[in-house]
């Protein structure tokens, strides 16, 4: 796995994500402070980073869940302003899975995989169950389809979040915090369906503190501390020579336990 | 009670021994009275107590109501006679045409009397989950354009019947069935506009509610019948039924709004924020998403707010209607029936309790379901 990441990221020269100068204020707190960063095609970047760095604010302005305040962000060649076409068209395009799953309770999971397909893409809803069908083989749970979410598993729900995203066949996903709500041994079935899409070539932001998976898959790291990106560098540099003191106390503490 | 094991388990001892095995005692109903009656005797005492009271009361009734009760004569002398002793069941058989039907041309009256299976019909179709489709919104369509048709006339050789005359149960079912048909979206969208972004929408939705949450119905309803014509162009008349039926929705959206905000604010916020990341448009999140889950939330307190509904449409006596209760009334003004309003009273209390009991049942059985499919 570690061979190809390379050998694709040198491919990928189009630019995905791009944010110049970024800033995000809370009322008075200023969380997102001059952030500069570009993501091209099919990379995989890891963010990782102290408790309240503003790792979930960051990648929650790229599908603009939060509002930047200063600075450009341009996704997918559409620039994020106050235009809900936009919004909506760069929604569209970028696919999100959460920590808490988010699942809609009161659908079944074939129901939660289609919705967005047919509302918003305007599949047909064969073709949309097809492709539904297609993804919960992917992610190994094509028997669950016509459960409620409440009758899975943590690790399945999760899983499920997965294929619900990649239903509306998006170019971009993000990813905060995904194994964070799951008991020990669900964890790697969640992660393994992610390393999957990695060698797939999709594009993917992942906060996460699952460094193992960070070494397998990321073309680099954003190392975030205090609303700032402290370090950017490839996973086996970041690993073996931090540059910065931040990031060799948060590396100590999240490796030595 | 707590009861002190080595008593309790004496007299148990004693009606064992008492009884062979296998007899009257081992019925479940015998044990659990034994277990949750009579297990001390304190229990014992206050059970005995309490089954007096009870079988006295019921007796007291069934011979009033019933045993004494008289149950026709043409006109009240009987009943003078049996006063206090026996019911007047006599005024209902007498006047039960004038308490459903109000001052319905009398010769006419099987027209609203159809109108109520139609209506009762509709309920019963609405509730059943085999015509939960698009079939549904005809069915209604076509049953209130039949009502209108049967309680109006003037067309296919019926008699024109103006509105001012309508009465009784039809009148009380309409109120109330156009009253939550129109409230209950009104509603949606005023606890929307209340949540809205939009300081104007949001300015509006909550003077609205707040405006109208502070007024008693009663008085919303003599402002729409006295002062409403006030403020339109003369010549243009809006009919005093309708002015009741607008009143009513507009009292009941502002209370049935803040019911639904209730819910809306019970749904996580990473479920818009899902529904956002998919990139569903405000509308299809908020009808598919968050307004299903928001409402199954408040099923009680918005049938709650139905059965209130239902019967607050009572108070258009204000303004001149005769509905259910106020057919009642003006049945028991007549002289020859006047001291008997307990009868007239209890049997239409009865029709009430009927349809507010049929939507609580009905409630907890949705509930129920819907409970059951997301299995939490
Ligand atoms: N809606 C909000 N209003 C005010 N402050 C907020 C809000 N959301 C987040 N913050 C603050 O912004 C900072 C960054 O939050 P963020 O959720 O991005 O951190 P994070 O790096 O994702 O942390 P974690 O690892 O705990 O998820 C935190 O200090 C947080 O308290
Ligand atoms: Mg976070």
């Amino acid at each position: 796995m570690t061979t190809t990441a390379a050998a694709r990221s040198t491919a990928a020269t189009q630019p995905i994500i791009e944010m110049r100068g970024v800033n995000k204020w809370y009322g008075e707190f200023h969380v997102l402070k001059d952030i500069n960063s570009t993501v091209l095609q099919g990379q995989k970047v890891v963010v990782c980073g102290p408790s309240g760095s503003g790792k979930s604010t960051m990648i929650r302005c790229i599908n603009r869940l939060e509002e930047h305040q200063a600075g450009q962000l341009v996704v997918d060649g559409i620039e994020l302003t106050n235009d809900v076409k936009n919004i909506e068209q760069i929604r569209r395009e970028v696919g999100m899975v959460f920590q808490q799953f988010n699942l809609f309770p009161h659908l079944t999971v074939m129901e939660n995989l289609t919705l967005a397909p047919i509302w918003v893409r305007k599949v047909p809803k064969k073709e949309a169950e097809e492709t539904a069908m297609a993804y919960l083989n992917r992610v190994h749970i094509p028997e669950q389809a016509q459960k409620y979410p409440g009758q899975l598993s943590g690790g399945q729900q999760q899983r499920v979040a997965i294929a619900r995203s990649l239903c509306m066949k998006p170019k971009i996903m993000l990813f905060d915090e995904p194994t964070s709500a799951l008991d020990p041994e669900m964890i790697k079935e969640v992660l393994d369906v992610m390393i999957g899409l990695a060698e797939e070539g999709m594009t993917m932001i992942c906060v996460t503190h699952e460094m193992g998976f960070a070494r397998t898959v990321a073309d680099f790291m954003v190392f975030m501390d205090k609303g700032e990106i402290v370090e950017t560098a490839p996973p086996k540099d970041f690993f073996a020579n931090p540059k910065t003191d931040r990031a060799k106390l948060f590396l100590s503490q999240i490796l030595g336990h | 009670m707590t009861a002190n094991p080595t008593v309790q388990a004496k007299p148990q001892a004693l009606i064992d021994g008492g009884f062979p095995a296998g007899g009257l005692m081992s019925l479940p109903a015998v044990q659990w009275a034994r277990a949750n009656l009579f297990s001390n005797w304190i229990n014992t005492a206050v059970t005995l107590v309490f089954a007096y009271f009870i079988l006295k009361g019921l007796f007291g009734f069934l011979s009033w109501g019933v045993f004494n009760a008289i149950w026709s004569a043409p006109d009240s002398r009987l009943c003078r006679e049996a006063k206090g002793v026996g019911a007047c069941w006599a005024l209902i058989t007498e006047k039960y045409r004038f308490i459903l039907f109000g001052t319905y041309a009398y010769d006419e009256q099987w027209r609203p009397a159809i109108v109520i299976v139609i209506f009762i019909a509709l309920y019963v179709a609405s509730a059943m989950r085999r015509f939960w489709n698009r079939n549904l919104v005809f069915i209604w369509v076509g049953g209130l354009a039949l009502i209108g048709v049967l309680m109006w006339g003037g067309i296919l050789g019926l008699k024109y019947v103006e509105n001012e005359r309508w009465g009784g149960l039809p009148l009380t079912l309409s109120l109330a069935t156009f009253g939550i048909a129109f409230a209950f979206p009104l509603s949606i969208l005023l606890a929307l506009g209340r949540r809205s972004r939009l300081p104007a929408i949001k300015a509006m939705c909550v003077g609205y509610i707040e405006l109208i949450r502070g007024v008693p119905l009663i008085s919303l309803l003599f402002m729409a019948s006295v002062m409403f014509p006030l403020f339109l162009p003369e010549g243009v008349t809006f009919d005093k039924l309708l002015r009741a039926q607008v009143a009513i929705i507009m009292f009941t959206a502002a209370y049935l709004a803040e019911v639904v905000r209730g819910g809306l604010q019970a749904i996580p916020k990473g479920q818009f924020e899902a529904a956002d990341a998919l990139g569903l448009g405000y509308w299809q999140k908020t009808g598919m998403i968050i307004m299903p889950q928001a409402l199954r939330l408040v099923i009680p307190p918005l049938v709650n707010t139905f059965i209130g509904l239902f019967k607050d449409t009572s108070l258009v006596v204000i303004i001149g209607l005769f509905d259910l209760l106020n057919a009642v009334k003006a049945a028991i003004q007549e002289p020859q029936w006047r001291g008997f309003g307990v009868e007239a009273y209890i049997s239409v209390s009865i029709i009430y309790f009927i349809f507010c009991f049929a939507m609580s049942k009905y409630s907890q059985k949705i509930e129920a379901d819907f409970a059951q499919a997301r299995n939490r």
